[in-house]
């Protein structure tokens, strides 16, 4: 039948339709649901309802309004302003008692030399544990040595169950995690949940608050006032986060903003 | 009572031909050996793993964690097939059966050994592993699994030696389920971190249970051919046939495996993540070149493959040789699979990274290693002194 001659078709209705084609719909709902909510069940993500990358255009921030908790925090860095002075590592190793040598850092500055249109440019990339929405940390770790703060998301350690198999450490895409020979455990950036964010109820971390040129951006989510939605959600700002491919969710996120 | 009633089974199985001066030195020594090595591991608990070990922030896992594997799949093949035998009869290499069952459990126990002192702290392990347990995880449920497994094999092994047939059949087979789920576990602890992709993927999962019936073959016509030679005696024929069964199942995976190998090579030049390429490229033409080529497909794959196609799976000898080979490549390949991931720094492209970190095994994992299979040596032969009856045993 040509397609124009079905437009002018009039609709059946359901009334015409017989019992048996009723309930074989409603089979067919169900069935649908019910794989739905196995899939949902099945999931091994930490957070359910966690969302970022594919499924918003801007690609990696959360959807706003989205964010599993209840004090979301997280941190942007406007990498282009970091000039390397290295005040972040020496307050985060003072604050949180990092021990030295063997690898041990919780923040750490990266350096490298790019050309573009033939001029060399120096370029400095701060790093730290990006306390994923959906951190292979914490789903690998056997006995929940590492676990999400409900309360703020961040992927925290309780040193005395680890047990110090070190996958966290291979799982995590970002190599935020050392081996802390002092606690006999591995240890990682916690956002100074212990340290200078309880001091300043909530507000700073170590590094946010010794770098003089503002890069470490540091905030709630879901506060909608606070500088670092501000940041991540200004349109005009391009915003990405490191190893995408990884899926982890991270919520520290980079801009030249 | 007790110890009359041990001296008892003990008359029964133990094999007074093996009472010789020459096995008691060679059994004292491995014994010695395992004591010195494994002495290495315990070190890390005095001197800090951080220490003595040549792992670091970024290369967090080594040699140790690549032995722990090999043993752990070498055990799950041989358990696999004792299983097989036992389960359903009538398979020609039943009459070996009972002799794999011991060397399942002992190379689950070089398993153990080694991973006891690669964990930081395994006292933690025992109680958190219990009160504290993630079920998302690969590494908590390989742990029970293997652990349920030995409990089982230990059982089915007592009970082969009482003579209670039903116990050794149920508990076999339970054994060897909880086996292959372990083994299919450890391949998730590889094959479930996107961070790294040369591991990531859902093929690592079943080419370690290919290297399981790979490494589980090869273990049987070794450690039985060594059981005839220690003794001077001449297999008898259904020994012998159940060797050609075992070298057909040799061959058989050896050629599966090396598909396997094959595919899994070429998938990262096609496309995909970069961090998985240059991966590959460590075996390929980068600083595990030689351990790849001449150890893990040389010496592990085609040599044996030429030695049993020239054995016409009926030269025990030549298939024995082909084995030892193969476990050879195998205890190589799983060292490469562990170092690859691992060799290629996160911060590749800033810092001037280097394309492939540096790791060299220390001293003291190296004494580890020659622990582990000093115990395995050490287990071999205590089973064939002490249960070298139950081990002839036509059937049970």
């Amino acid at each position: 039948m040509n397609i124009k001659d079905l437009e002018k078709e009039q609709n059946e209705g359901v009334e015409t339709l017989p019992s048996e084609e009723r309930r074989k719909f409603l089979q067919m709902g169900l069935a649908v649901t019910g794989v739905f909510l196995g899939g949902t069940v099945l999931s091994l993500s930490s957070v359910s309802s966690a969302t970022g990358g594919v499924i918003n255009t801007s690609g990696v921030v959360p959807v706003k309004g989205q964010y599993p908790y209840p004090k979301h925090l997280a941190m942007v860095m406007r990498q282009n302003h970091c000039v390397d002075c290295e005040k972040c590592m020496i307050a985060c190793r003072e604050t949180n008692h990092v021990p030295v040598g063997h690898g041990a850092w919780r923040t750490m500055i990266q350096e490298r030399i790019t050309t573009v249109e033939g001029v060399e440019k120096q370029e400095f990339r701060p790093i730290l544990c990006n306390h994923c929405n959906r951190p292979p940390c914490v789903r690998v770790c056997p006995t929940k040595a590492t676990f999400k703060d409900p309360e703020t998301g961040i992927v925290v350690m309780n040193y005395s169950k680890c047990i110090g198999c070190k996958t966290c450490m291979a799982a995590c895409p970002y190599n935020a995690r050392y081996f802390n020979h002092d606690k006999y455990a591995i240890d990682k950036c916690n956002f100074c949940i212990d340290t200078k964010l309880k001091e300043s109820g909530g507000k700073e971390t170590a590094c946010s608050a010794a770098c003089p040129a503002d890069v470490r951006v540091f905030g709630d989510l879901n506060d909608t006032s606070s500088k670092v939605y501000e940041v991540l959600h200004e349109p005009d700002n391009k915003i990405w986060v490191l190893r995408p491919e990884a899926g982890a969710l991270p919520n520290v996120f980079y801009t030249n903003a | 009572m007790a110890q009359n009633l041990i001296a008892t089974i003990f008359a029964q199985t133990e094999d007074n031909s093996l009472a010789t001066p020459g096995i008691n030195r060679a059994t004292i020594f491995f014994l010695i050996a395992t004591g010195l090595g494994l002495s290495c591991g315990v070190a890390s608990f005095i001197f800090g793993h951080e220490a003595i070990y040549n792992n670091t922030r970024e290369v967090p896992w080594g040699m140790l964690i690549s032995t722990y594997a090999f043993w752990a799949i070498t055990s799950t093949g041989l358990c696999i097939y004792a299983a097989i035998s036992h389960l359903f009869g009538g398979t020609k290499m039943a009459i070996v059966s009972n002799r794999m069952v011991w060397m399942s459990i002992i190379c689950i126990m070089g398993a153990f050994a080694t991973i006891g002192v690669e964990i930081a702290s395994p006292h933690r392990m025992i109680i958190y592993n219990i009160l504290s347990p993630n079920p998302t995880s690969n590494i908590w449920w390989m742990g029970t699994l293997y652990g349920m497994a030995v409990g089982c094999m230990i059982v089915e092994f007592f009970g082969i030696v009482t003579g209670l047939g039903k116990v050794a059949v149920i508990l076999g087979t339970a054994g060897a389920v909880a086996e292959v789920l372990a083994n299919s576990c450890l391949g998730g602890v590889f094959a479930t971190l996107p961070a790294r992709p040369y591991w990531y993927g859902g093929q690592l999962p079943i080419y370690f249970l290919t290297a399981a019936f790979l490494s589980g073959a090869c273990a049987t016509v070794f450690f039985n051919w060594l059981a005839y030679k220690i003794r001077g005696k001449e297999m008898g024929e259904p020994v012998k046939t159940a060797m050609t069964s075992a070298g057909k199942a040799m061959l058989m995976v050896l050629i599966l495996y090396s598909v396997a190998t094959f595919w899994r090579l070429i998938m990262y030049y096609v496309g995909g993540a970069e961090l998985g390429r240059v991966a590959a490229s460590a075996l390929v033409s980068g600083p595990l070149s030689v351990n790849f080529w001449v150890l893990e497909v040389t010496i592990g794959l085609l040599i044996p493959l030429l030695l049993l196609v020239l054995s016409r799976l009926k030269n025990v000898g030549m298939m024995a040789f082909a084995g030892i080979l193969i476990l050879i490549g195998q205890f190589v390949a799983r060292y490469d699979l562990v170092a690859a991931g691992l060799l290629v720094p996160s911060n590749l492209g800033w810092d001037n990274a280097p394309t492939y970190l540096d790791y060299v095994p220390s001293f003291f994992e190296f004494g580890v290693i020659i622990g582990s299979i000093s115990l395995v040596a050490f287990g071999f032969l205590l089973g064939e002194r002490m249960f070298g009856k139950v081990f002839e045993q036509k059937e049970h």
